[in-house]
C-alpha cells in the first residue's frame, strides 16, 4: 500500500481550485477565439470581450466570471492508496475554503430552503471513484448555475433510440436559449440509471471541448448533435449566430432493458477544468 | 459604441433600440435572488425600501469578494430571467431599469414597454472586464446575504447590449419565432 496524506489532497485541491477559477481551458480559449472569427455584430463583440476577459483574469489573477461555482471534486482512488490524516471530505472541504478566501472567490453555497449561504464554499460536491493502482487523480470543476439550472432528464423508451438521444440534446439547449451563457459545452450521459446518468453527463464537460467519444457510434451523436444546436441560430449570449455550442461530450454506459436515460449537463462558455495525478 | 450617462432622459430611453451596443456610467445597484426576496417582503409589509427605486438601475449580479485595493472583485451578471417573478412591480413602482443576461418574460417586456423603461445585457462571463469598470462599491442593505446583498456601484463605461428596448423589441428575439 502505498500511504498518501489527506493533506496533500487538500493542498492539491487548493491548487487545482485557484488556477482553475482564473483560467479558462486551452481548448476553451482556442474554442472562443475560432467561433468568433464566425460570428459578426452583437454576438462578435461578446466572443471578444470573452476573450479580453480570460486575459484580463488571468493577468490580474482574478476569477473569470463571479460565479464560481460549486466546487466539483472528482477522484479517482487507487486501490493500493491507503489514505492517511484527517477523514477525505474533511480534507477536500478544507483545500476548497481556503481556495475560496484566498483567491477572493464567491461564497455561492447555501441551504437550500433557509437560503443561508455556508460562508465558504462548502461543502464540495465529491466523487469517488475507486479505480487500480496506487495514484490519485484530481479533477477539479467549478460549475456555475446559471447553465446547471437549464440541465435537464430524460427517461427515454429503448423504441426512442439514437435520434430520441438526439432529440433530447438539442431540445436541452433550446429551451435553455441565451439563459445558461452561449455558447455553451453540453455534456451528455446516456444509460445507467437515474443518478448515474446526471454523474456521467457531469463527467463529459472534463473532457476537452473538441474531443469526441473514443466509441464512433457515440462520436457520431456528438457531431449530429452539435451540428443540430448549430442550426438554432442562439449564438453568443443568446444575441443570435452561428455557434450556440462550442461542443457536445457524450459519456456511455450501460443501462436496463427497459430504459435510456440520458442526462444533458449544460456548462457555461466559461469551461474551466483542472486535473492532477498525485 | 454609444456612450450613456445613468440616469437617461425619457428621450435618450426612447432612443435606444434592441442590439445596440453601449457604454454606461453612473450609478447602478446590485440585486440578484435573495435581495428581491428581502425587497418583495419590505413591500408587501408596506416598509420602506433601502433604495428608491424610482432613482435605481438594478443590475443583476452577485460580485466575488473585493481583492485588496480593488473597488470589486469579478462581477459580471448573472440570469435575469429569474427575476421575472420581481421585474414587472419593481418597474411599475418606478425603477428606472435593469441589466443582466439573457431572456425575460413577456410580463416583463409588457411592464418595459409600459413603463417606458430598457432591460441592458452585460456580457455573461466577463467578470474580471466588469470589475474594471466598477469604479467604487458600497454596501447599501442585507450585508447578511454576502454576495447577495445590495451594493451600489459607480461604473464608468460598463459594455453592454441594448437587449430589450422600451418599445418591446428584443435582441432575443429570433425571426422564425
Amino acid at each position: 500500500m502505498r500511504k498518501l496524506s489527506t493533506q496533500e489532497l487538500s493542498d492539491c485541491v487548493y491548487r487545482l481550485a485557484r488556477r482553475a477559477g482564473t483560467t479558462l481551458t486551452p481548448a476553451c480559449r482556442k474554442a472562443l477565439s475560432a467561433a468568433a472569427t464566425q460570428e459578426e455584430g452583437a454576438a462578435r463583440f461578446a466572443l471578444s470581450t470573452l476573450s479580453e476577459n480570460a486575459d484580463t483574469a488571468a493577468r490580474e489573477q482574478m476569477p473569470v466570471c463571479q460565479d464560481t461555482g460549486m466546487a466539483v471534486v472528482l477522484l479517482e482512488l487507487g486501490q493500493d492508496v491507503l489514505l492517511t490524516g484527517a477523514p477525505l471530505s474533511a480534507a477536500i472541504d478544507d483545500g476548497v475554503r481556503r481556495a475560496y478566501r484566498d483567491g477572493y472567490f464567491r461564497r455561492s453555497i447555501c441551504d437550500p430552503l433557509t437560503r443561508v449561504n455556508t460562508g465558504d464554499n462548502t461543502p464540495a460536491h465529491l466523487h469517488v471513484d475507486i479505480v487500480e493502482g496506487d495514484k490519485v487523480r484530481v479533477t477539479f470543476l467549478p460549475k456555475g448555475f446559471g447553465s446547471e439550472n437549464m440541465s435537464r432528464l430524460y427517461m427515454l423508451t429503448p423504441a426512442e433510440g439514437r435520434a430520441g438521444i438526439v432529440r433530447a440534446v438539442v431540445e436541452t439547449v433550446r429551451l435553455a436559449g441565451s439563459r445558461p451563457c452561449p455558447p455553451v459545452y453540453v455534456g451528455v450521459g446516456i444509460g445507467g440509471a437515474f443518478d448515474g446518468c446526471a454523474l456521467l453527463a457531469k463527467k463529459a464537460l472534463t473532457r476537452d471541448v473538441g474531443t469526441h467519444n473514443p466509441r464512433e457510434d457515440v462520436a457520431s451523436i456528438e457531431r449530429e448533435a452539435l451540428e443540430s444546436i448549430n442550426a438554432l441560430g442562439i449564438g453568443a449570449q443568446g444575441f443570435g449566430g452561428k455557434v450556440t455550442a462550442l461542443g457536445v461530450a457524450c459519456e456511455i454506459a450501460p443501462t436496463h432493458i427497459a430504459g435510456l436515460p440520458v442526462a444533458v449537463n449544460i456548462q457555461c462558455h466559461c469551461i474551466r477544468c483542472e486535473k492532477e495525478t498525485l | 459604441m454609444k456612450h450613456l450617462t445613468l440616469p437617461l432622459s425619457e428621450e435618450e430611453t426612447l432612443s435606444l433600440h434592441a442590439g445596440d451596443g453601449v457604454l454606461l456610467s453612473g450609478t447602478i445597484y446590485t440585486a440578484r435572488d435573495c435581495a428581491h426576496r428581502r425587497l418583495y417582503e419590505l413591500l408587501d409589509q408596506g416598509k420602506p425600501l433601502p433604495v428608491d427605486l424610482k432613482k435605481t438601475y438594478i443590475y443583476y449580479a452577485g460580485p466575488c469578494p473585493a481583492p485588496e485595493g480593488r473597488a470589486c472583485g469579478s462581477c459580471g451578471p448573472t440570469t435575469s430571467a429569474r427575476m421575472n417573478a420581481f421585474a414587472p412591480r419593481l418597474l411599475d413602482l418606478g425603477l428606472l431599469g435593469m441589466i443582466g443576461k439573457g431572456e425575460m418574460s413577456e410580463e416583463t417586456r409588457a411592464a418595459l414597454v409600459r413603463n417606458k423603461k430598457v432591460y441592458f445585457a452585460a456580457i455573461g462571463g466577463a467578470g474580471a472586464q466588469y470589475a474594471a469598470a466598477i469604479r467604487t462599491s458600497e454596501l447599501v442593505a442585507f450585508p447578511e446575504l454576502l454576495s447577495e446583498a445590495i451594493y451600489c456601484f459607480e461604473v464608468v463605461d460598463f459594455p453592454a447590449v441594448v437587449a430589450i428596448d422600451a418599445h418591446g423589441k428584443s435582441v432575443y428575439d429570433r425571426p422564425e419565432e
